[in-house]
């Protein structure tokens, strides 16, 4: 046993967090944000909002994803908030090569940036492309799949904040139920994006066979770092799929984007797994379940579930009942795996 | 310049039979244009190719609307087509058939035409003798290069080496051979 | 060497002479066996150190393409029609980041109603997206202006289209003189970019831009057009001091010296063109023509000093502008807008209409007794159109347009298909 699964299996959890600290790792396993080395792929000064969970998610993915190729790395963006808030000539964020062509095409492009390098003897230099979940899930979901079934030198990241931020909150076909939109408005007998539409992205990937497919948080750093290098160290294509709040678009507190997005993940809403060639090979349990309501109630968009003597149950405990096959699909619940082994690390 | 239009049906090799005789042109030291009538070309639809051949370069796009030489690959197209269409009346035509002018139904038709210039060829049954698969292009060829001399033997043979792996290529010039000395006889 | 070749087989090989190392393929009729001539001859290994990538649509083609320039790789695909339009976005964005790809367009027509057939529609879509446009004559100039557009694209780091006019040329066999490899070699350096995207020289590429800049960016653009305009007829002049032939250029002029009739064209058509001009001229008929190979740059002082001399010019165009008429003619008469001249459209060839030169004579001696309009339409079956307009005007519910047209062209073929029915009350 390592040291470091010595230190995981006695679980310092931090309150609050409910994740395992730095101070509990040994000094080459903390995070790479914590280093004074970092690269710094997206400095600061960018114009992202307060608790832009988007800004987090790209900076932690990238800065893992420089680290473990050594500084030989090339992104590839997809039009979208992280594109935009990120630039504007000539006060560009980022310190790493950047290419940002369409909102559609960013796969594409980053198979043609990871042809056009390994042509020119340069296969050393890695591509990671991005995009939020308009430009993944929908517009760019031909392009995405291309490249998957290609099986293209491409780590692809999908910050999903589950709608069209960028253009002013509109639903995408990532926004979950219920969820207020600019286009899925709280009116009506049933307020908010209904039920039973939407893509499943990591299974869709899945689907593709492709050597690696994860779903990461911002809530959990280590985590998403972990994925990210794992990633870096294969090769064909490769998808990671983050979960960004986004305070504007929810409606939830900008000190509040680690704390959503981390009940998001313990009410089962939001499961965290790996997948290799098509099959699950881990996920990350939870370890104390919170219901489905904990996580809706700091979001606005769904304030109409929760008003004052017309609380929406059947449509929250649908809800509910969604997180619950969640939790049953992937056996996120520790009692459920009678073989307690920590999943975090998988060997 | 010689104008040489090719009626057959998709699946014949229509388009392969003008680009053969642009080879041979061409090997001949002509200048040789061959084009496809672009569209359906679905099997058995009639379809129709083209080539010109002149001492030149050719700078015409049109279609060939007044061919002096006419390759009928197909029979049966006598008479749902007009293949005669435009025909010079001092020109060639080689029809891919083992019956006479009236039993086709056309002796009327070609008696007005020069001696020599209209000759049948029974270039599928010539192809299943040689190649054992109906495919005529090679005895017509063997046809129009004895009857109009546009195009030398030799250039016919190099056109087929060019265009098939060595096997097949031999067991057509065999049947352009044969083809053509029929229609020399003729 | 000189080989008798299909004009799509040709482009193949002269595009593997300049060494691409990214080739996006798509299938579109009838570009396609360019794509395909490519692909077998890397499967082959005889095109080496080039990645061939078979994508999901044109508009991934391209943006492949596109991220390939973006590192420095030299980058090629083709397409035609509705590819064209479907990679719309990413033929804008590859000329506004200066990425110097080549692009064929197998020049086809644009639905509805679907027609696979030649015609100009496509390219001219496009014409304004910022990309050089040359215009080939045979498929030996296909051959030869695909050679130099890598050397034009390069040195400017500007997108090059070349327009081949689908089946009339990509599927026509005629001899073409392939060069060698040392050649295109001596003529084609390799590849150096303007900006690279690099790990050890990180910047970003495709930013936005605000009003502050944009309309200086913008008009970059359009620097580097008429930039092009100067370095085409150089590049033209060393090509031809190697490979000992005459391609590309500017405008080609054919006999037009005293004529009082110039016909402009772009594209194969100016074969058929010349050969009537040349039938007229016997008879006595002072007319000649004047080819565009380059029609992005248009080349206004070449075009006026080739066209000033003339009495009336007749811009033979294969593409309309409904509402309008014609581009090129537009285009045309503002390079004569300091030496007014009649300036006839005539619309010919649409969707594979075949120009003849029997056409072309009567149009040709009706031009020169100025008694064109200012859009005549060559061929135009008037009496269905007639029908048509007839139809609607009596009928709300008139149905379909194509298929009336086509009832109307093959009554015989359509009683025996369908008996016919009562006529709406």
């Amino acid at each position: 046993m390592t040291e470091e699964s010595a230190l995981q299996k006695v679980k310092f959890y931090q309150t609050g967090t409910h994740t395992v600290g730095n101070r509990f790792m040994s000094e080459a396993n903390r995070t790479v944000q914590a280093s004074i080395d970092r690269s710094n792929a997206i400095t600061s000064g960018h114009r992202a909002c307060q608790g832009c969970g988007e800004a987090l998610g790209a900076r932690y993915a990238l800065d893992s994803a420089m680290r473990a190729t050594d500084g030989d790395l090339v992104a590839v963006n997809a039009t979208g908030c992280l594109e935009v808030f990120t630039t504007p000539y000539p006060e560009t964020s980022w310190q790493i090569p950047w290419l940002h062509s369409l909102f559609g095409n960013a796969p594409a492009v980053a198979s043609g940036v990871a042809a056009g390098l390994r042509r020119l003897g340069r296969d050393n230099v890695r591509v990671v492309a991005q995009g939020g979940d308009g430009g993944t899930v929908d517009i760019g979901f031909g392009c995405l799949s291309g490249m998957f079934e290609r099986n293209d030198d491409v780590l692809y990241v999908c910050y999903d904040n589950e709608a069209y931020m960028n253009t002013g909150v509109q639903r995408s076909s990532a926004t979950p139920p219920t969820a207020r939109t600019a286009t899925t408005p709280a009116v009506g007998d049933a307020p908010g994006n209904v039920f039973g539409t939407g893509k499943n992205l990591p299974q869709i990937a899945m689907a593709h066979n492709i050597p690696y497919v994860a779903t990461a948080t911002v809530a959990d750093l280590h985590d998403l770092e972990a994925k990210v290098t794992k990633a870096m160290g294969m090769h064909g294509a490769r998808y990671i799929h983050i979960m960004v709040p986004c305070p504007l678009g929810w409606g939830s507190k900008s000190e509040d984007t680690i704390k959503v997005a981390r009940l998001a993940m313990e009410c089962g809403l939001f499961p965290l797994f790996e997948a290799e060639h098509g099959e699950v090979t881990a996920v990350k349990k939870i370890r104390r379940k919170v219901p489905v309501e904990a996580y809706l109630r700091l979001q606005r968009r769904f304030a109409h579930l929760f008003k004052k003597g017309a609380e929406d149950h059947e449509r929250i405990a649908r809800i509910q009942r969604m997180a619950d096959a969640n939790i049953r699909k992937y056996g996120l619940l520790p009692q459920e795996q009678p073989d307690d082994q920590p999943l975090e690390q998988p060997a | 310049m010689f104008e040489t239009r090719i009626h057959g049906r998709g699946g014949q090799g229509v388009v392969t039979a003008a680009e053969l005789l642009s080879v041979a042109a061409f090997d001949g030291g002509k200048h040789a244009q061959a084009f496809p009538m672009f569209g359906s070309e679905r099997m058995g639809a009639p379809v129709v190719s083209f080539c010109r051949i002149d001492e030149q370069e050719i700078r015409r796009r049109e279609p060939i609307m007044e061919p002096d030489a006419l390759i009928i690959q197909d029979p049966t197209l006598l008479h749902s087509v007009d293949v005669f269409s435009g025909v010079n009346p001092e020109g060639y035509i080689i029809i891919n058939s083992t019956r006479s002018f009236e039993e086709l139904g056309i002796a009327e038709f070609v008696a007005s035409f020069p001696p020599h210039h209209v000759c049948d060829i029974g270039a599928t049954e010539l192809a299943m003798q040689h190649v054992g698969r109906p495919v005529p292009n090679a005895a017509l060829i063997g046809g129009f290069a004895a009857i109009t001399g546009q195009i030398g033997f030799e250039s016919v043979s190099k056109a087929i080496r060019e265009k098939f792996p060595p096997a097949i290529a031999e067991a057509n010039v065999a049947a352009a051979r044969e083809a053509y000395d029929q229609a020399k006889e003729a | 060497m000189l080989k008798q070749i299909e004009g799509s087989q040709a482009v193949a090989e002269a595009v593997a002479l300049c060494r691409p190392h990214v080739v996006c393929a798509y299938p579109i009729t009838p570009q396609t066996h360019i794509v395909e001539g490519i692909g077998a001859m890397v499967k082959a290994g005889t095109l080496e150190n080039c990645e061939f990538i078979n994508v999901e649509s044109e508009f991934a083609a391209l943006s492949v393409a596109i991220g390939a320039s973006a590192v420095g790789a030299r980058a090629y695909t083709a397409t035609a029609s509705q590819g064209l339009l479907y990679m719309a976005e990413a033929v804008y964005n590859a000329a506004g980041l200066g990425l110097p790809i080549v692009m064929t367009i197998g020049n086809r027509a644009i639905g509805s109603p679907i027609n696979i057939w030649n015609d100009h529609s496509d390219s001219m879509a496009m014409k304004d997206a910022g990309w050089i446009q040359l215009h080939a004559e045979t498929n030996q100039e296909a051959a030869d202006l695909h050679i130099q557009a890598f050397k034009l694209a390069e040195s400017l780091s500007c997108p090059v289209m070349v327009c081949m006019d689908g089946f009339i040329l990509t599927h026509a066999y005629e001899q073409v003189d392939i060069p060698t490899q040392e050649q295109v070699d001596s003529f084609l350096p390799p590849f150096e970019p303007v900006q690279q995207l690099d790990p050890a020289n990180p910047y970003s590429i495709g930013a936005m831009v605000g009003p502050d800049a944009f309309a200086e960016v913008r008009y970059l653009a359009h620097h580097k057009q008429m930039e092009a305009l100067e370095r085409i007829p150089p590049i033209a002049a060393e090509f031809k001091e190697i490979f000992g032939r005459e391609a590309g250029g500017l405008v080609k002029s054919y006999r037009t010296e005293d004529a009082e009739t110039i016909v402009v064209a772009l594209g194969s058509v100016n074969g058929t063109i010349k050969e009537v001009v040349d039938a007229q001229r016997e008879a006595g008929v002072k007319i000649g023509s004047v080819s565009i190979c380059s029609f992005r740059p248009f080349p206004l002082a070449a075009l006026h000093e080739a066209l000033k001399g003339a009495k009336r010019i007749v811009c033979l165009e294969k593409s309309l502008a409904p509402g309008l008429g014609g581009m090129l003619a537009s285009n045309v008469r503002m390079a004569l807008r300091s030496h007014p001249l009649p300036v006839y459209t005539v619309i010919a060839g649409l969707g594979g209409r075949v120009i003849t030169r029997k056409s072309l004579s009567e149009l040709f001696e009706r031009a020169g007794r100025d008694s064109l309009e200012d859009v005549t339409f060559l061929d135009l079956n008037w009496e269905v159109v007639q029908e048509q307009i007839a139809r609607a005007r009596e009928l709300r519910h008139s149905g379909p347009i194509a298929e009336n047209l086509l009832k109307a062209l093959n009554p015989g073929l359509v009683e025996r298909v369908s008996p016919p029915r009562e006529a709406n009350p």
